[in-house]
């Protein structure tokens, strides 16, 4: 397979009163045609503003993309001019966001926000476009798909809404979908059909996906690889197994052992971490997640641990290097 | 903590089998009905809302009870029943024997002080204008529990350091403080008259899962500490997996399942329990590869013209004539065990 995106020292910072922000703090990840990429980490890990960097949606004031390289499809997506962008975005980058009642335009129909992507990019008659949407809108397993066009958003529960998105994102057939949160708003059981419905697209239609998430279930059930980010930096990345099965870094494994599973005996107490994600205004020049570390040693506090590969295609930005010797694992 | 001699008046006809512990709380053919109004001068209704529709449970002395169910089955709306936040429309709740609805204001003040709630957002339920110490202190000071301010504020010193918190932040103001903190602020708050039952109404979904750890681990240690009874409502069939001793599972208004954790999750009987179950991902790519996934058809349908029969025939694969016709009864099918459904 060949690449299709690479990303390499994204840095992305936000300028405000309080100082700078830095969001992302040099990155680099690449996705290969057809994969499924996940992000995870907490809110105000940089996950999200990782995603709209890459897309060049970064508000500018406050926001800005200080280094880094995005190459997407042999383009490098950092020197196009904003047409040029405006072109790859919707169009070969389908994009779905969180919160579908606030992405989708309440006062215009659903028929036409879904054809005018179409139109803008294919070059379509209004006719063809209308036909084209039709078959989306069942695609996408929405029934009465005619009736549907002619209403508005408000019209739809959240989950139809996701489903119109994720119409929207697939309607020029586009090589890469990046889905932030996609259901994170949605109940349990919306939440399995939309992701089964992403997943079986994307499987069908050879699309790469990268998906932001929080849940680490989510990210279990449909992620190839995952990547794990912390104060705006990647600390782990590997494949979805070795992080499930084989955490190294420290804050890997505190996240895994902060949820509760329900395929294990209920266990009598929770472990995560104690703490808070540390203020990215006020980040110095040793290893983030330092203060709430149980690892920590000496070094940590001197310099900022890069990735280093520990085992096959697994990388860890610590400085043990993925050798953690859990006490708890220990125990049990 | 003194409790009063609890008397059972109302025998209760279902919810579960009496066998150990006293009972703190049953609610009996709870049904809560919103009406839909039209008209601005002379409104009518033209509708009602059946947010909670006939639902019978009992919790004991001690116990945490989940409630599960997707957004609009009216899991928040019993909890709030329950805290006489709303007039059900018909049905009783009674707490330590004595009937709520019953109640005249004075006496309902005293319930109030063993009653108290957690709410989901840790942003809105705490007024940005007042210091957290004087959050804390309101309903002590309300209650007039205690009247001298000093011997107050070493309270609220208290129960912020009980939830985990710096007792100088008694000082500082909401917007000043992380969500994790904020909700142990609002604990805090709940804990503040020494409460005998704690309504969790999705008092952790708001945060992050390292945070929302920590408080689950803290509503816990609380528990233990001071022999709390909470009825947690959540979406999140994990976490409640997790911290409840009995879990019961609402659709549309109605209670379709309510077993002890580890039967429901082990053995669960009605079909909708079993596609919430599935629909939940677990955290572990190895396991999740293995899993059948049963996903249920369609969405849940509104709660004004709910379906006929059984509310959840529509989607259900099990479904049979007699399911879109009559309304299965919630009955006891193993000791413990209750489920409303035709195919059990």
């Amino acid at each position: 397979m060949t690449k299709l995106l690479e990303i390499n020292g994204l840095t992305t910072y936000f300028y405000t009163s309080g100082g700078t922000v830095k969001a992302v703090d040099g990155i680099s990840y690449d996705l290969e045609e057809g994969e499924t990429l996940a992000i995870v980490g907490e809110s105000g890990c940089g996950k999200s503003v990782s995603a709209l960097s890459l897309m060049r949606l970064i508000p500018n004031p406050p926001g800005e993309i200080v280094d880094g390289k995005i190459i997407f499809m042999g383009k490098d997506l950092l020197s196009l001019s904003d047409e040029e962008m405006r072109n790859i975005r919707g169009k070969d980058m389908g994009m779905v966001f969180q919160e579908p009642m606030t992405s989708l335009n309440p006062v215009l129909t659903i028929g036409l926000q879904l054809t005018e992507t179409l139109i803008q990019h294919l070059n379509v008659t209004p006719e063809d476009a209308n036909k084209r949407a039709l078959e989306l809108m069942q695609m996408v397993g929405i029934s009465d798909a005619g009736r549907r066009l002619s209403q508005y958003p408000h019209h739809l529960s959240g989950g139809m809404r996701q489903r119109v998105m994720i119409a929207m994102a697939l309607a020029c057939e586009p090589k890469l979908i990046i889905a932030d949160e996609p259901t994170t708003a949605l109940d349990v059981t919306i939440q399995a059909q939309i992701l089964e419905l992403m997943k079986n697209l994307t499987r069908d239609h050879g699309i790469a996906m990268i998906i932001i998430t929080h849940n680490l279930g989510v990210v279990a059930r449909y992620a190839d690889r995952v990547n794990v980010m912390y104060a705006g930096r990647i600390i782990e990345k590997g494949s979805a197994h070795q992080i499930y099965h084989n955490p190294s870094h420290p804050y890997t494994l505190a996240l895994l052992k902060s949820v509760p599973r329900m395929d294990q005996p209920r266990q009598a107490k929770l472990d995560p971490v104690d703490g808070q994600p540390p203020d990215l205004t006020k980040l110095d020049g040793g290893c983030a997640f330092r203060p709430r570390c149980r690892y920590v040693i000496d070094r940590c506090a001197a310099e900022i641990p890069e990735l280093e590969e520990t085992s096959d295609g697994q990388l860890t930005a610590c400085w043990h290097g993925g050798k953690l010797n859990d006490p708890l694992q220990e125990a049990s | 903590m003194s409790t009063p001699k609890i008397v059972r008046e109302a025998e209760t006809g279902s919810g579960t089998s009496i066998d150990l512990g006293e009972t703190l709380i049953t609610v009996k053919d709870l049904k809560m009905h919103f009406p839909i109004t039209e008209g601005v001068v002379i409104s009518r209704t033209v509708a009602t809302v059946k947010a909670v529709d006939g639902i019978s449970f009992e919790i004991k002395k001690g116990e945490t009870l989940g409630l599960v169910g997707e957004s609009g089955c009216g899991k928040t709306t019993t909890g709030r029943c329950i805290l006489q936040l709303e007039n059900q429309t018909e049905g009783s709740i009674v707490f330590e024997g004595q009937e709520l609805k019953d109640l005249d204001q004075k006496q309902m003040a005293k319930v109030r002080e063993r009653i108290q709630v957690i709410f989901q957002d840790p942003y809105s339920s705490l007024n940005p204008r007042m210091k957290i110490g004087e959050i804390i202190a309101e309903p002590i000071h309300v209650h007039k529990i205690i009247e001298d301010k000093t011997e107050r504020d070493a309270r609220v010193r208290e129960l912020l350091t009980i939830c985990g918190l710096n007792p100088a932040f008694a000082d500082r103001y909401p917007h000043e403080m992380s969500g994790g903190q904020r909700q142990r602020v609002g604990i805090a708050r709940a804990l503040a008259l020494n409460p005998e039952f704690i309504v969790c109404d999705e008092a952790v979904s708001a945060l992050d899962v390292s945070i929302q750890a920590q408080v689950i681990n803290l509503l816990e240690d609380l528990r233990d500490e001071f022999d709390l009874t909470y009825l947690f409502i959540s979406h999140d069939l994990s976490v409640v997996r997790h911290l409840c001793h009995r879990v019961a599972v609402m659709y549309l208004g109605k209670m379709v399942e309510l077993a002890d954790c580890d039967e429901l999750y082990d053995n669960p009987l009605h079909p909708y329990t079993n596609v919430l179950l599935s629909a939940v991902p677990i955290p572990d790519p190895d396991v999740e590869a293995g899993r059948a996934h049963e996903i249920v058809k369609g969405e849940v349908p509104s709660p004004i013209n709910p379906p006929s029969g059984c509310v959840f025939h529509p989607r259900c694969t099990m479904a049979t004539e007699r399911c879109s016709q009559e309304i299965p009864e919630f009955r006891e099918v193993k000791a413990g065990h209750w489920v409303a459904c035709w195919e059990v």
